[in-house]
């Protein structure tokens, strides 16, 4: 059902955990669809330094949600707006397709802490929206 | 880790090696269409009939009233639109629990597209259907209720027997889904009073493909699948005579062995269940403590979800289901457990864990030993848990 590298993420999550006093938080999803995701920032002049993730959620929940922590590590916040959930889905070697939203979710993480990164520090990001926190929302939208 | 824990026992069963026994000369040598007339046909006709007289014996029914079919889902099929075909001159109203198997809940949601109206009992915590309930839910349009005999996620047994006889009362027929419970429990139709009877092969250590149903004499009940005369004119289609024959074989073993393994079954799903609880914070038990299958077990633990526990478990060597929405294939979690008033997020926590013939109290205990782990290694990934700890603060 999932690839070997879908398998690896989630069985050795990569930056699980928490930052202390972190720069920008996000949490994206809600229980009752069974997925949140929620992903902390140390940002650094304008560079992601560090950052951590906390998943509740299915393999593939987890396993975007590590790889998406992955692909935004070391990058400018623009970079890290950059990475879209198709981004995450073939570093991992595809999704199947009821999972698709996982990679949604991650995506829209990033940008939840981003945005709250941004809000904190009184930062303009160009282009940036309030981040959607609803999967079936998300979803709404993948389909357009 | 090579220890392989088959616990699914309610997805489904291996064929037992007697079974296979029986089933091996119909694939071979014994190939005939019972339908034909030479000597090698009739062989397999008369293997045919000792599989109807195995099963019919086994719920108390008569030969006659036993019909093969592909599986325990046609034969729902067949029970619940075959009434409403037959009876929708005299009513179009059918009851059904909230609990049930998908193969009925889906049959019943077609039948209100075409001009029926269903209602779906509530249950209570436990998912126990209430007789009383039943009663006042019949109406002077009431054609049919269909309940089943222990449900297939939390194991619950329901009162088959009290449920009947409201039903009899009312004149209604009564549909029972089984498949969970033949060669479990014990079946008499008729002092049940069981009008119609689904039941499958697969639950029971018999192959897949192979379900039947029972209708009672006299229930007016059209056919299904139109074709030759095969099953009485009432099920068409040449039969799966390896696969009947080892329904047959299965049911008959099954039945014989059932005190004793349910003994087994019981002292070492309470061992399951009592360990789990004590060793797994924030855990409980979905489904009746006691009044439930022998073998079965189903958990829910807070904070964390089904699919990545099934996940970690497969790493162990341990077979396991879930009633999570990433196993449900949607974004709701399993109906059962909401209608037992789970919240959702609770409901994506689910575990089941069933056993049978070839667990041992070492499986027990092996799945004792690696789940509390998993449940900490998910808890410690989950921001709900990281929430709950701070607010304990």
């Amino acid at each position: 059902m999932y690839s070997e590298k879908v398998m690896d993420h989630f069985m050795n999550p990569r930056n699980m955990g928490e930052i202390e006093n972190a720069d920008g938080v996000g949490t994206v999803g809600n229980a009752k669809c069974g997925d949140i995701m929620r992903i902390f920032l140390k940002v650094e002049d304008g560079v992601i330094q560090d950052v951590k993730f906390k998943t509740f959620g299915c393999g593939a929940a987890v396993a975007t949600s590590s790889m998406a922590t992955e692909l935004v590590l070391g990058k400018t916040i623009q970079e890290a707006l950059q990475v879209t959930n198709q981004a995450v889905m073939e570093a991992l070697d595809g999704l199947p397709p009821v999972k698709v939203h996982c990679s949604l979710l991650a995506e829209q993480a990033i940008h939840a802490a981003l945005w709250d990164y941004a809000q904190k520090h009184g930062i303009e990001i160009e282009g940036r929206e309030p981040p959607v926190d609803d999967i079936e929302e998300l979803e709404e939208l993948a389909e357009v | 880790m090579n220890r392989l824990v088959y616990a699914d026992h309610s997805a489904t069963t291996a064929v037992r090696p007697e079974v296979l026994e029986a089933m091996l000369p119909f694939l071979k040598e014994q190939y005939g269409n019972p339908s034909s007339l030479y000597q090698i046909a009739q062989e397999s006709k008369i293997a045919l009939e000792k599989a109807r007289a195995q099963l019919a014996r086994a719920i108390g029914a008569k030969e006659r009233e036993i019909f093969f079919t592909g599986s325990g889902t046609e034969a729902d099929n067949w029970a619940i639109k075959g009434v409403a075909e037959a009876m929708r001159h005299r009513g179009r109203h059918i009851i059904t629990s909230s609990v049930e198997h998908h193969a009925v809940l889906h049959t019943c949601e077609y039948l209100e597209k075409h001009g029926f109206s269903v209602t779906y009992l509530p249950v209570d915590a436990e998912g126990t259907v209430s007789p009383k309930d039943l009663e006042a839910a019949i109406r002077p349009d009431t054609i049919l209720v269909s309940v089943m005999m222990a449900n297939n996620e939390i194991g619950t047994i329901n009162p088959v027997q009290e449920l009947g006889t409201v039903c009899r009362r009312h004149q209604v027929l009564f549909h029972v889904d089984a498949v969970q419970a033949l060669g479990t429990l014990p079946i008499d139709v008729e002092a049940q009073q069981i009008d119609l009877l689904s039941v499958s092969a697969h639950k029971l250590y018999g192959p897949k493909g192979v379900g039947a149903l029972y209708v009672r004499k006299g229930v007016k009940l059209p056919p299904f699948i139109h074709g030759g005369a095969q099953e009485s004119g009432r099920r068409a289609g040449t039969e799966n005579v390896a696969g009947i024959v080892g329904f047959g074989r299965a049911v008959e073993l099954a039945v014989a062995e059932m005190d004793e393994r349910n003994a087994q079954l019981r002292a070492m799903r309470d061992r399951l269940i009592d360990t789990i609880l004590e060793k797994v914070p924030f855990s409980r038990l979905n489904g009746a403590r006691y009044n439930r299958l022998p073998g079965h077990a189903s958990f829910s633990f807070s904070f964390i979800e089904g699919e990545s526990m099934l996940l970690l478990l497969d790493m162990k060597g341990v077979c396991a289901s879930s009633g999570s929405a990433c196993t449900s294939g949607s974004l709701d979690p399993s109906h059962v457990l909401l209608a037992i008033g789970l919240p959702h997020e609770t409901a994506h926590g689910s575990l089941r864990l069933t056993l049978g013939r070839e667990n041992t109290m070492e499986d027990v205990e092996y799945i004792a030993q690696v789940l509390p782990p998993i449940v900490q290694k998910l808890r410690e990934m989950s921001p709900l848990y990281e929430d709950y700890m701070k607010q304990q603060q």
